[in-house]
């Protein structure tokens, strides 16, 4: 009986590896691809060592004034002279420490949320006791803290609070909205499906219209809301239909047995979403979930338009400063860099939770 | 048993307890809106309307002064509404319909261009590329004197984008007619080739023959009948350009952004459905001998189309919707019109917000009817 011994592969021969090779394969394999490819080329030459110039090499990076910018190329003083008016808008000066501290505690508590809180109950708490903190650091008014009126709240400090409000407090309600729109009862059903299809029908900013010029005509004469409170408001509603809208998606991924199953292990109504279908149908939505946070991030800039100060409106501002005229590309590269870096983080981070919880045993 | 256990009591009186808390609540907001109405003395009713409006538009597809109303004013912000949605529509479908093909070319320079392209736009908020494109990029463009010309009589300026006007004269009506005719003659031409590859399995090839034939007669007539369509150039007299037709700077940065913004999720949509087709689906029309060509045209496409199209329509929505954001850099369509100008002048918030809101819904809702026309028509049929 003949014995056959393995012979290992023979390597690849040399003209099908290295980097030649993968040139050819990747980049001109046909003819369409050559030409395609010499343009994108053409494309990048054309786009690329421009910007470069400008943003680096003839750029200016220290100084004082508008002076100081000799170069051609972008005057990124502007930007190291109104940083703070970005980060804080009007927000006075010696008190700038307090959001500092905000934006330094968001860290411990982060740290404090996955290691130190230990039970459910421990981690709610942990997760409602940064909110309340930095509300009284940043609005003030209690412990001998001066009030600063939200008027004067501005910059990416009020970008993060409108999209953190809108976030957060929008959730509970999105999911009572979903539901509503899941449920038996025929009003709470027909209730829901209207209101988030109307909102979802209409631009936010009508909605935000109505929110500043509306609004305050249903109130009692001398209930005087606050502009930003408006805004939050508006924000926090106009959220709840898209998350509604998710979570929806999410519970009609659970499959008819969960709700079989916990109906029989004799649960109410509440037990069972709660307990058994919610869990399922967040775990399955994240990806969108995440979606909707970075369109509601990037819808902040509507507040602009009723005035409020926000990252956006704040370069707009400062643009037309009378030492500062001809600066706008630079502010608003800057503050490109501030939105995209912030959504695009939000996205991998969505996809760090997908891959987290994805258990895959549904 | 007691009352409370009994399913139908409890489902009863959860609904009431809400109906209730709903009735209570606009009670209380309504009568508040009463006093406050009558308090301030705010005119209700849509009687503005009919009154004259007394101030300018910009730019407006039909005739505006300031002697006409405010429901003309109306009707100007909901045409330029639908005119930008239209044309922010049109390239964005393009544009996205290239870079969701471009993103899965073998191509790597290609693929990895359109994948920096995508999640560069999508994770910039559309008022702050609308600002960029208004403020920095058209903003930077010279002086009508100094103008860029692109070929063809058109030329790029601060003041926008002139190109030359078509005029329709009398002699066009037959050029119209020959232009149907030649659709006609098309349509005849491709129905025969397709009868007959049914019954022969051979084909024809109709694409250059249907081309010849919508270029030829159209040009044909034009010639003999020696005219009907005259261009009106846009020329430069003074300071400005006269003629033409002029696409303001506001149009120019609204559409670019717009577009631009749109295409990146529509390329999603795209991307998304052509990788969702199974690889056993390429793998059997390669085997029956189909060329790549077919394979992508007859196998692959029609069924990647089904699963792009609905967040394709659900994106034309969010484009009709964001065209709102144009109050920002005073393009003159519905929210900056209508809920901006008329509302500061007449003062009647309530009645132009629910307008304008109306008007979005009805949008809405048409799209959301047509989406599920298209799911309807799209479904795969059972046997």
């Amino acid at each position: 009986m003949a014995i056959y011994e393995v012979k290992n592969a023979r390597p690849a021969p040399s003209s099908d590896k290295g980097i030649f090779r993968w040139i050819l394969n990747n980049l001109l394999a046909t003819p369409l691809d050559v030409a395609i490819t010499f343009l994108g080329l053409a494309f990048i030459f054309w786009v690329i060592p421009p910007f470069v110039n400008w943003a680096i090499i003839d750029a200016t990076f220290v100084g004082q004034t508008a002076s100081d910018c000799t170069g051609g190329g972008a005057c990124w003083v502007f930007i190291s002279q109104k940083i703070s008016m970005f980060i804080y808008g009007f927000y006075p000066h010696e008190e700038i420490y307090r959001v500092n501290i905000v934006f330094a505690l968001f860290f411990v508590f982060v740290v404090l949320f996955k290691f130190v809180g230990k039970s459910f109950f421990q981690k709610v708490l942990i997760f409602s006791a940064y909110p309340v903190i930095s509300y009284i650091l940043i609005a003030g008014g209690y412990f001998g803290l001066e009030a600063i009126d939200t008027a004067k709240w501005g910059g990416l400090m009020l970008t993060l609070v409108i999209a953190s409000v809108g976030i957060i407090v929008s959730f509970p309600i999105g999911i009572v909205l979903a539901f509503g729109r899941q449920s038996q009862l025929p009003i709470i059903k027909n209730l829901s499906v209207g209101y988030i299809e109307f909102i979802r029908g209409v631009p936010l900013i009508t909605l935000l219209f109505m929110g500043s010029v509306v609004l305050p005509l249903f109130f009692p004469e001398g209930v005087d809301f606050d502009k930003l409170l408006r805004a939050l408001i508006v924000i926090t509603l106009f959220q709840a239909a898209y998350i509604a809208e998710v979570i929806r998606g999410g519970l009609q991924a659970i499959p008819k047995g969960q709700y079989e199953a916990a109906d029989s292990l004799g649960l109410s109504y509440w037990q069972k979403m709660l307990l058994v279908i919610l869990p399922q149908a967040l775990k399955v939505s994240i990806p969108n979930l995440v979606g909707v946070s970075i369109a509601l991030f990037k819808d902040t800039t509507l507040v602009l338009i009723i005035g409020l100060f926000d990252l956006l409106a704040m370069v707009h501002l400062t643009n037309s400063d009378s030492n500062w005229l001809g600066h706008d590309t630079e502010g608003y590269v800057f503050i490109t860099f501030i939105y995209w870096f912030f959504c695009y983080a939000l996205s991998r981070y969505s996809n760090v939770l997908e891959k987290k919880y994805n258990t895959d045993n549904r | 048993m007691s009352i409370l256990n009994n399913k139908q009591f409890r489902d009863f009186a959860s609904q009431l307890i809400v109906v209730i808390g709903l009735v209570a609540f606009l009670w209380y907001i309504t009568s508040n809106l009463l006093t406050n109405i009558d308090q301030r003395g705010i005119t209700t009713g849509f009687d503005f309307f009919s009154s004259t409006a007394g101030f300018g538009i910009s730019e407006s597809p039909i005739y505006f002064d300031d002697t006409s109303t405010y429901f003309r004013a109306f009707l100007v912000g909901l045409s330029n509404t639908l005119i930008v949605s239209v044309v922010g529509i049109f390239f964005a479908t393009i544009i996205g319909v290239l870079v969701g093909v471009a993103r899965l070319s073998h191509n790597f320079l290609i693929s990895k261009l359109a994948t920096v392209y995508v999640e560069f736009f999508r994770n910039i908020p559309i008022l702050l590329q609308i600002l960029f494109w208004y403020n920095v990029v058209l903003a930077a463009l010279p002086s009508p004197r100094a103008s860029i010309e692109l070929g063809l009589d058109s030329f790029l300026n601060n003041r926008g984008l002139y190109v030359p006007k078509a005029i329709f004269e009398n002699g066009f009506l037959i050029i119209f007619i020959s232009i149907i005719i030649a659709v006609a003659i098309a349509i005849f031409v491709v129905k025969r080739a397709n009868k007959k590859f049914e019954e022969t399995g051979k084909e024809t090839k109709v694409f250059p023959i249907v081309i010849l034939l919508l270029i030829a007669i159209p040009l044909f007539v034009y010639n003999i009948s020696g005219g009907g369509l005259t261009f009106d150039n846009p020329h430069l007299q003074g300071f400005n350009f006269i003629g033409g037709m002029n696409f303001s700077p506001e149009f120019l940065a609204l559409t670019f952004a717009l577009s631009i913004y749109t295409a990146t999720y529509i390329s999603e949509a795209v991307r998304s459905g052509i990788e969702a087709v199974p690889k056993g689906q390429k793998e059997a029309a390669a085997s029956l001998g189909l060329n790549s060509y077919k394979s992508l045209v007859l196998v692959v496409l029609p069924q990647a189309i089904r699963i792009s199209i609905p967040p394709i329509i659900n994106q034309y929505l969010n484009l009709v919707k964001n065209s709102s954001l144009a109050t920002a850099i005073g393009y003159p369509e519905l929210v900056t019109v209508f809920s901006g100008t008329v509302l500061n002048q007449t003062g009647q918030a309530i009645e132009i917000i629910m307008v304008t809101m109306a008007v979005y819904l009805t949008i809405s809702l048409t799209i959301s009817m047509l989406l599920n026309y298209v799911n309807k028509k799209m479904e795969i049929k059972g046997r």
